[in-house]
């Protein structure tokens, strides 16, 4: 027995130290947008501790996660990046466009990959200047031309007015080129209405819809703002099927205070929402019923715990993708990063994990860090408290948005030195 | 007329709504300063919390109830009852007045004849310690808010308006009731300031400390009553305001809105909470409509404090306020 536990002792000793894989969590529980950074949060963190506790990790490696509160605050979003990076944070993802901007030149020097899923900068998607930032599996400036698309698919858009209610920060601006190019090529007036952070007091913008009549109104924003905007539409009795916001303005927190005037309401996702999926029984069974849920377990099927345990399940995958080829079980950011320029999300996988349907099949590459920028058209039913698709995945106008993406990349280049090419 | 006119009015007449909402939210900074010479940092959060607590109780929530269930291993949410608004109101009110008397018991009794940045300070930290407090109780959800007030396109001003004018005007149901509740405020404000002995002994504090606590006014009976009466304000404000946008933790920004107003309007006068936030509300929405197309929009929340800024620099104390004249 002695000999038994003297070898294997020796033998533990002998083999190499199986270090975590280490997810930062850039989270935000507190302050004004804690109502969407919650269930973010505890999104992402469940589907880590689902891995651990059922598969034991990531290809035998356990996960952790390591979360760090920013309260939104760009600031102390960097904070949070220099007082983690150092614990072997293999990617972060910071929810936050303000952070992911400052960011950007660190976890490239860093040699850390980021992932910024429907938000951050846009021009990202070109991996031969954005080395370690990817923005799959769409950017909003798909969202932008989602929403004309949808548009269009009710009726020639040509001749009409189309507004952009918009949150005045750099986020909220990120579409008016697009749509700008997209009013010109498809003959619609675009109208831009700013609303200024926090965006609680917006008569003056929905006075000036109801006096200037836009045929449709999309939205960009985030926190208050989108609760404000969906009650000043209802109050001017704006239709809302003619209303459709960017997936940050569209969580049941956004339509929720307004009860049942939201009917009706659209908002682009590119993830599928409720929980009517086999990955949410084995979410249930090892993670809230055995006590382990990063929150109080009752956000599951919502569109942002959707969301957030999306962003682990595809940070995941290409922590498999890249355990595949490089043959290492304990990955670095540089392992990483390659595994997320590696990653190819099929029906197959995403049925496989559990999620048939949940996202889009997309495929990532050197020169395209953006996926296919594939999203989807969701509707509120204010009876049943839900969201549901009415369309499937569609494609976003690559003609428009790729000559975007190449002149803006082409120009942080050129500021920031950096020499265009694959890794 | 012309349309652009019309237009005009309509915003005019939304901007004097707008600044009511502003007001009543002024109104807890002045009452609080007028009395104790404190500048409540916390005014905002108050609203926040009182607006937590109602719905917390209308709903029938078990407050601490994630801590509750993280210690004991409960699953412990709701009562299971619901509250009507009515009495839900009093009993936040209630609640209001319970925290006024911890804040004086615990804080300001302790900081008697200390300088008035050292006051201000204690108040932000009340404000982050409230906000940690209501989140721990009540949860950082968004919660809707239905006191029973209506909501939405008056119509019966849109169709007049539409029969004189040929354009019907947009005014919301939930400013009107705002409009209404902010009168009965301030006339409920003013008869006890006026008309009883509490209210009277309230006033003589504000006038002069030294020469109430003389004759034998207590100094903090007076600032729990203040402190009640400014928790009451807050709990209306965040009613309001938590009936348009839910109540959530950006409610506490509601302060910002009010700044201005002070400014303007002075840190002293109820009256001048009420005029200053029509003059804000007004100049913000007429600035908005006017110039904000031509300089790219977003204008109201800088606009606010330009406005102020400009008042400020040819009456320093605000419109109302007391001017401050110190002989040596």
């Amino acid at each position: 027995m002695k000999l038994t536990t003297l070898a294997a002792t020796a033998l533990m000793a002998a083999s190499p130290a199986m270090a975590d894989l280490v997810f930062p969590d850039l989270s935000y529980r507190t302050g004004p947008y804690a109502a969407n950074g919650i269930p973010f949060s505890d999104g992402y963190q469940d589907y880590f501790t689902l891995l651990n506790e059922r598969d034991g990790g990531i290809g035998g490696v356990p996960t952790k996660v390591i979360e760090c509160e920013t309260g939104y605050n760009t600031e102390k979003g960097v904070e949070c990046y220099e007082a983690t990076k150092g614990e072997g944070a293999l990617v972060y993802q910071p929810l936050s466009t303000g952070i992911t901007y400052q960011l950007i030149p660190k976890v490239t020097a860093d040699g850390i990959p980021m992932h910024t899923m429907g938000y951050g900068r846009t021009s990202a998607k070109n991996g031969e200047v954005f080395s370690n930032v990817f923005n799959y599996p769409a950017n909003y400036w798909d969202g932008a031309s989602h929403a004309v698309n949808h548009i269009m698919s009710q009726g020639d858009i040509a001749g009409k007015k189309i507004a952009l209610v918009y949150h005045n920060s750099a986020y909220g601006k990120e579409p008016i080129r697009t749509l700008e190019e997209l009013a010109k090529k498809h003959g619609f007036e675009l109208m831009l209405v700013p609303v200024d952070h926090p965006g609680q007091e917006q008569k003056s913008q929905w006075l000036q819809i109801r006096q200037q009549k836009p045929d449709n109104v999309i939205m960009y924003g985030w926190g208050v703002m989108n609760q404000v905007a969906i009650q000043e539409a209802a109050n001017i009795r704006y239709p809302m099927e003619n209303f459709i916001g960017i997936w940050w303005s569209g969580s049941e927190n956004d339509v929720l205070p307004a009860g049942d005037r939201a009917n009706g309401y659209k908002a682009l996702t590119f993830h599928n929402l409720g929980d009517d999926y086999p990955l949410y029984d084995d979410l249930r069974k090892y993670v809230v019923d055995a006590g382990k849920a990063a929150g109080a377990g009752d956000q599951l099927g919502t569109a942002l715990y959707n969301r957030g345990m999306y962003a682990a399940m595809l940070a995941a995958e290409a922590a498999k993708t890249a355990q595949e080829i490089s043959g290492e079980k304990d990955l670095t950011p540089a392992l990483m990063r390659d595994g997320m320029e590696a990653l190819e999300m099929t029906e197959a996988k995403m049925a496989a994990i559990g999620l048939p349907g949940f996202g889009p099949e997309f495929k990532v590459s050197c020169q395209n860090h953006g996926g296919n920028g594939l999203g989807a058209v969701a509707q509120w039913d204010a009876e049943a408290k839900s969201w549901s698709l009415i369309t499937g995945y569609e494609g976003s106008d690559q003609d428009v948005i790729q000559a975007l993406v190449d002149e803006d990349s082409a120009a942080f280049a050129a500021e920031a030195g950096i020499e265009a090419g694959c890794k | 007329m012309p349309e652009q006119l019309l237009f005009a009015m309509e915003v005019t007449l939304n901007g004097l709504m707008a600044g009511v909402l502003y007001a009543l939210v002024a109104l807890g900074f002045v009452l609080i300063f007028k009395a104790s010479g404190i500048f409540n940092y916390a005014q905002g959060v108050m609203a926040l919390f009182a607006a937590l607590t109602l719905v917390g109780i209308m709903d029938g929530q078990i407050p601490f109830a994630h801590i509750i269930n993280a210690i004991f291993g409960t699953e412990l949410h709701h009562f299971g009852w619901h509250v009507p608004a009515l009495l839900a109101i009093i009993l936040t009110a209630g609640v209001m007045v319970v925290f006024a008397w911890l804040v004086q018991k615990f804080i300001f009794s302790h900081l008697v004849n200390q300088e008035p940045i050292i006051l201000f300070m204690a108040t932000i930290g009340l404000a982050y310690f409230l906000e940690g407090v209501g989140d721990l109780m009540w949860g950082s959800d968004i919660k809707k808010l239905d006191v029973g007030l209506p909501q939405g396109i008056n119509d019966w001003i849109d169709i007049t308006t539409f029969e004189v004018f040929g354009y019907g005007f947009f005014i919301d149901n939930l400013d009107i009731s705002a409009t209404i509740v902010a009168i009965i405020l301030v006339a409920a404000l003013i008869i006890f300031s006026q008309y009883t002995k509490q209210g009277r002994a309230l006033r003589a504090v504000a006038d002069d400390h030294q020469a109430a606590l003389s004759v034998g006014i207590s100094l903090n009976f007076i600032w729990v009553l203040v402190w009640s009466i400014a928790g009451f304000v807050a709990l209306v404000a965040g009613i309001m305001w938590g009936a348009k946008s839910g109540v959530q933790f950006s409610l506490s920004l509601i302060a910002l809105k009010a700044l201005p107003v002070l400014m303007l309007g002075g840190f002293t006068s109820i009256p001048g909470a009420i005029v200053g936030g029509l003059i804000i509300g007004v100049g913000e929405k007429l600035f908005e409509f006017l110039i904000g197309p031509m300089v790219g929009g977003a204008t109201e929340n800088w606009f606010a404090y330009v406005l102020a800024l400009l008042f400020l620099v040819f009456r320093p104390q605000g419109l109302f306020g007391e001017k401050i004249i110190e002989r040596v």
